[in-house]
């Protein structure tokens, strides 16, 4: 088909004018400050969680109170159950910090949902830690309910359960960091959900079952675990007369780790909004 | 629509972006198990675009024209390969980061909204753009008045449909003012009055504030009764760049004839044997762009005899933009959408 005036193709494709080139500066709109972005990204995540993910919440806690009852077969009390019971607890952190918030931001990167983000004057710390917050919050209803059923059935006190008020941030900081940075990093969502599953079935493994009967090996891999020093903090709390120092070496461990996995993470983002 | 009523308080002398030689390419990726290889893919080549204050400046193009790609370059959401992007005097290439301050970005996707209700989802990206609380409340409900979305405000934006949703997307990119627009197809799946909604609340910022506007679309329709100037891309580079009229008249001897056969076309009668090389095949449809007197011919033709009986139905036009992009030399044949 040749219907194209002839003059219309050289200088037909031409968008720039040439003599038009006086260009308006404009300041700059406001940047969104740290902390009152980090407390929209929570409320906002906080709310998502709300809608969608109330029937994985129970699915932490009943996989939970499930691996305590199998427990209780096995385990008859002593060191062991305090392990056990601190393990399942600290699972749902595992669960919904690690495994989940690893799906989600495995999806929001493949589907294009960071872009919205990365298009707002928002710091990516606030994006990162409001999310991991966020999923953090969420464990505590099921931590707190696998914890004190696991004190019912084996016989532990309940007298230092507000240890928990301590363990959840410092594991979930910890935890969820790992897990948006697995989200961030992994080239494709599956491979994101792979990573939290794999993560939460180690928590699972070596959390949860005692530690003395496990060769040199696993007991290696298990220290490696960060949600170990949580589980550890916590058990070391059902003693008659707790060693609160080592209780506190065992969180600062989770501190640190936390730190420095949130600092991966939003390296991660930062690395994933600019392609 | 009523855009054109604003086009006087457009400042023809002011450049809001100017975009030189943005050139993007993909680089080949070779076959593996299950996926093919791809060659290496120039998304944009060259890309030169002046746009101007207070105008709605179009990209049209089908499907992998390399439009957004284009946009996520203009964004700082991407890097190019070479070439600058000066928006309001300042480097994005440079800067990726300054864009957020200077614009607001409507994508495809809205998964990190979805979950959220309509009035959480505009007042934290409000508050994401800088705003405070009192402020962020304050132009979200003015923004979902504004859009007649208020009814709306309490549900979840998974839970309303492809139109209601997109038009919620809109509404967090009105809260926290910004000089520059960027909508990646904005209109996807709204009904008249939604896009009615969103056209009269783009006319009011550039009358009050002299917002410009970039819009991306491959809806023809909407880019002839929105656009000031629209830039055709195909294949990574701008093959035309004007307002629509003056597209128009580039290909303005032309006339568009479209045949629907009900079966299969009539090859046995020689005229229409004689068509089928210069026709554009979809199906039934065959689409001629012929010279006037060519079209009465042809019209004559399939109008009377053999022909009338395997004939469905027939059109004539004007040309569209869809005939501009094709004859400028357009490669795709189809892509583009009348809606």
């Amino acid at each position: 088909m040749s219907v194209v005036p002839a003059e219309v193709l050289p200088g037909g494709a031409r968008a720039v004018t040439g003599t038009v080139r006086a260009t308006v500066t404009a300041e700059l709109g406001p940047r969104a400050r740290l902390w009152p972005s980090l407390v929209a990204v929570y409320r906002a995540q906080l709310s998502r969680a709300r809608v969608a993910r109330i029937p994985l919440l129970f699915v932490a806690t009943f996989q939970s109170v499930g691996i305590l009852i199998m427990m209780r077969g096995v385990v008859d009390g002593g060191s062991e159950a305090e392990s056990v019971v601190a393990g399942s607890a600290v699972l749902v952190v595992a669960f919904v910090a690690l495994n989940l918030l690893a799906q989600y931001f495995g999806q929001l990167r493949a589907s294009g949902g960071l872009d919205h983000y990365a298009t707002l004057p928002v710091p990516p710390a606030a994006v990162v830690l409001g999310a991991a917050g966020a999923y953090a919050s969420f464990t505590v209803p099921g931590t707190l309910v696998t914890a004190v059923f696991g004190c019912v059935l084996f016989g532990l006190p309940l007298t230092h359960l507000w240890v928990l008020a301590a363990v959840i941030p410092l594991a979930g900081a910890a935890l969820s960091g790992l897990g948006a940075a697995f989200g961030l990093l992994a080239p494709r969502p599956e491979l994101a959900t792979v990573l939290g599953q794999l993560g939460m079935s180690a928590a699972l493994l070596l959390g949860v079952l005692p530690p003395d009967r496990m060769p040199e090996a696993v007991r290696f891999a298990r220290d490696l675990l960060p949600s170990t020093y949580g589980v550890e903090a916590f058990a070391r709390t059902f003693g008659a007369d707790p060693d609160w120092a080592l209780v506190l070496g065992d969180l600062a461990v989770c501190a640190g780790v936390g730190v420095v996995s949130l600092a991966v993470a939003t390296w991660a983002y930062r690395r994933a909004a600019v392609r | 629509m009523s855009t054109r009523a604003a086009s006087a308080i457009r400042h023809p002398d002011e450049v809001v972006c100017a975009v030189r030689g943005l050139t993007k390419t993909y680089p080949a990726v070779r076959g593996r198990r299950g996926t093919p290889a791809t060659p290496e893919v120039r998304a944009t080549d060259g890309v030169e675009l002046d746009i101007r204050r207070g105008e709605i400046f179009g990209l049209l193009g089908p499907n992998g024209a390399g439009k957004s790609t284009l946009v996520r370059q203009m964004t700082g959401l991407m890097r190019p390969d070479a070439g600058t992007v000066e928006i309001l005097g300042h480097d994005i290439v440079r800067h990726p980061e300054r864009a957020a301050r200077i614009l607001a970005y409507l994508g495809q996707e809205s998964t990190a909204l979805d979950e959220l209700t309509v009035s959480l989802a505009a007042e934290t990206t409000g508050r994401l753009r800088g705003l405070d609380v009192r402020q962020a409340r304050r132009e979200r409900d003015a923004v979902l008045d504004e859009l007649g979305l208020t009814p709306l405000a309490g549900r979840t934006l998974r839970k309303l449909s492809g139109g209601q949703r997109r038009l919620a997307c809109f509404a967090s990119v009105l809260v926290g003012e910004r000089p520059l627009l960027v909508l990646d197809e904005p209109t996807t799946g709204m009904d008249p009055v939604a896009r009615r909604a969103v056209w009269s609340a783009v006319d009011r910022r550039r009358a009050e504030q002299g917002t410009t506007v970039l819009l991306v679309t491959h809806n023809v329709i909407e880019a002839e009764t929105v656009l000031d100037r629209v830039a055709v891309l195909d294949r990574g580079r701008v093959i035309a760049c004007d307002t629509p009229a003056g597209l128009k008249e580039q290909v303005a001897g032309e006339v568009r004839v479209e045949l629907v056969w009900r079966e299969r076309a009539p090859l046995d009668v020689p005229e229409v044997a004689a068509l089928r090389e210069r026709a554009v095949e979809s199906g039934r449809r065959w689409t001629l762009r012929l010279a006037p007197d060519e079209a009465r011919a042809v019209v004559a033709t399939v109008t009377g005899g053999a022909a009338f009986a395997a004939l469905d139905d027939f059109t004539l036009a004007t040309p569209s933009l869809e005939d501009v992009y094709l004859a400028l030399g357009g490669a795709a044949r189809q892509g583009l959408v009348r809606a």
